[in-house]
């Protein structure tokens, strides 16, 4: 148990590694440099040097890439060359504001795609359920962007009950934002609700369909009683491992619907960095991406092993 | 995979068994109204030339965010620009990108797939090592990436998307070659002496082809996403083109003046790929293809 983890945890780490490496090599592979980059037709003579000598670049790329390393390991993630400031501040503010996205969303669409997702496989076929997974496949198929927009366009101008774009400052205290996040977290709550409730469903579905379920109705045991005692704790936990898994593949539409709603997180001010050919900064923000998308994998293999006794008690070969 | 006991029995090629397919995805409902939507889809893209009222770049200042009228059936949008031959127009780089680059990641994938799901032994498990490596990398993360660096030119998106998308497509073309390398007719080929490559074109690519094709349908629309997305983010095309996500893009800040402009394109980007969608749903279904979807 305790190796398998440690495996576990080792690859997270290669796999960061990994990620690093090929945002650095990507880096030093473009034609000319960050400056260059940065600089666009006006890289030329003295502004060139000054900026190359400021950001250190006529040292080797190997040098380069260890202090880089090492600097962000201490949280040191350098200078933005658009913004003139840190980017660890930069990127500390988005990241708390992605997070209150993020875990909002959570909150709401985690436990209503599990409610829905049962209800839908307990009655499976009938027309709730139909309803309900057509619904889903729906959210599921149209773009991220489309159903933001969708949203905006009904709650924002149609009904004018909620503001469509998120004008608050970046830095501003969290409960500025509470009114601002109603519609991010309804479209990504959305998105997340669909796509675990037809995993919950699916789930459902296998265990109603299992041989002890069929043996407990035998039995005589009441519908609900075996609902609670059988078929929910059967079904649910092998989705939680999935749950995280799409909670990590979901970062992508973070990053899309920030921009939809004007929202100052991470995703926009990576999309704004792209835009800027702001190089530290894509750096940067790529690397802080990168861990949470790990460490949401991570979390979902821990979770795993720890709610499958099979796995527990499984010697390590 | 079926047993072949006569020749009587062999499976139909070519032309027959397109047709054979095509009205197995037709019986189905799902598969009608895909099929009805992709054809529309395909047909408006290539003739969009000659349905396209207007010309699609031409702006008329006296004309900025009309309304739907006579002359311009969607309005115009922020720039005078007509919304119906934009609209129209505005499908092709989509098409066009993802297209070439679904084939790219399919000829890749499959490639490799193959060979690896041929060969085994110790290549294999190195590839496949790499592989699921390579798919624990935030795919978005490594597009934005390239783009920044490369920018966002047709053939750098063919081949960023084709390669990215090829990854996944090695995987689960491995697994289909290693099913049919199982298979006795190919112990019995081997048994015969048949040559490595006449195994491979004679016995196995006939019978993952099929795999092959419906990963593809389902690649292409989750392609169409990604590359609508990007260029919703304005990583896609540049902006004089008429472009799906861009138009949405571009036009949403007026989205309180005129909605055709946002709308129009929503409703054709959702219907191309919903079309798509239920059209590869169809075919797995048709060639008796189980597909388990995750995502």
């Amino acid at each position: 148990m305790l190796a398998l983890l440690i495996k576990r945890l080792l690859l997270a780490a290669i796999t960061i590694a990994i990620v690093v490496g090929i945002v650095f090599i990507a880096v030093e592979a473009l034609p000319g440099d960050t400056c260059t980059a940065f600089l666009g037709r006006a890289a030329q003579g003295v502004r060139l040097e000054t900026c190359q000598e400021e950001f250190g670049l006529n040292r080797p790329a190997l040098v380069r890439f260890s202090e880089w390393v090492f600097a962000a390991v201490q949280g040191d993630l350098g200078v933005s060359m658009a913004r003139d400031t840190e980017v660890s501040e930069l990127v500390g503010i988005r990241l708390r504001n992605t997070l209150l996205l993020g875990l909002s969303a959570c909150l709401v669409g985690i436990p209503l795609a599990i409610m829905l997702g049962v209800i839908a496989g307990l009655w499976r076929d009938r027309p709730l359920d139909i309803g309900l997974s057509t619904f889903a496949i729906m959210i599921m198929t149209i773009p991220e962007f489309v159903f933001g927009t969708f949203l905006i366009l009904v709650f924002s101008i149609w009904l004018g009950w909620l503001p469509g774009i998120v004008i608050t400052r970046p830095d501003a205290p969290i409960q500025d934002f509470l009114k601002d996040i109603i519609l991010p977290v309804i479209a990504l709550a959305g998105i997340m609700t669909a796509h675990i409730l037809r995993m919950v469903r699916t789930s459902v579905i296998d265990v109603m369909s299992s041989e002890y379920v069929k043996m407990a109705t035998l039995k005589g045991v009441p519908y609900w009683t075996m609902v609670r005692r059988h078929v929910l704790p059967n079904s649910l936990i092998p989705t939680i491992n999935l749950i995280a898994l799409t909670i990590a593949w979901m970062l992508g539409g973070v990053v899309v619907l920030e921009v939809v709603f004007n929202y100052p997180g991470i995703g926009r001010l990576i999309v704004d960095a792209i835009g800027d050919r702001d190089l530290p900064l894509v750096q940067a923000i790529a690397l802080v991406l990168a861990i949470i998308y790990v460490g949401l994998n991570l979390a979902a293999d821990i979770l795993t092993l720890l709610l499958n006794p099979k796995l527990r008690t499984m010697k390590f070969q | 995979m079926d047993t072949v006991e006569s020749r009587d029995q062999l499976p139909k090629t070519g032309f027959a068994k397109i047709g054979e397919v095509l009205s197995a995805m037709f019986t189905q409902t799902s598969g009608k109204i895909g099929l009805i939507l992709l054809v529309t889809h395909l047909a408006i893209a290539i003739f969009a030339n000659f349905l396209a009222p207007y010309d699609s770049a031409v702006q008329d200042s006296n004309l900025i965010l009309a309304t739907p009228s006579a002359d311009h059936w969607l309005g115009t949008d922020n720039l005078g620009r007509d919304v119906l031959s934009r609209s129209l127009l505005g499908g092709r780089p989509a098409l066009v990108t993802t297209f070439f680059g679904t084939l790219l990641a399919l000829f890749l994938g499959g490639f490799v797939g193959v060979y690896l799901g041929f060969t085994g032994g110790k290549i294999d498990d190195i590839a496949m090592r790499v592989v699921d490596a390579l798919l624990a990398i935030p795919w978005l993360l490594l597009l934005l990436l390239i783009i920044a660096i490369f920018g966002s030119s047709p053939p750098v998106m063919i081949i960023t998307l084709g390669l990215i998308y090829a990854v996944a497509i090695i995987r689960i073309i491995r697994g289909a070659t290693l099913d049919v390398v199982a298979q006795d007719y190919v112990t019995a080929a081997r048994t015969r002496g048949e040559s490595a490559l006449t195994i491979v074109q004679y016995e196995l690519l006939p019978n993952v082809l099929d795999v092959v094709l419906v990963e593809g349908a389902m690649r292409w629309s989750w392609m169409l996403l990604t590359f609508s997305a990007l260029s919703f983010l304005g990583f896609g095309v540049a902006p004089p083109t008429a472009d799906w996500g861009l138009m949405i893009a571009s036009s949403r800040n007026y989205m309180s003046i005129s909605l055709a402009p946002v709308v129009a394109p929503m409703i054709l980007l959702s219907t191309l790929i919903v079309g798509l969608n239920l059209s590869a749903d169809a075919l797995a279904k048709a060639l008796g293809i189980d597909r388990t979807r995750t995502h």
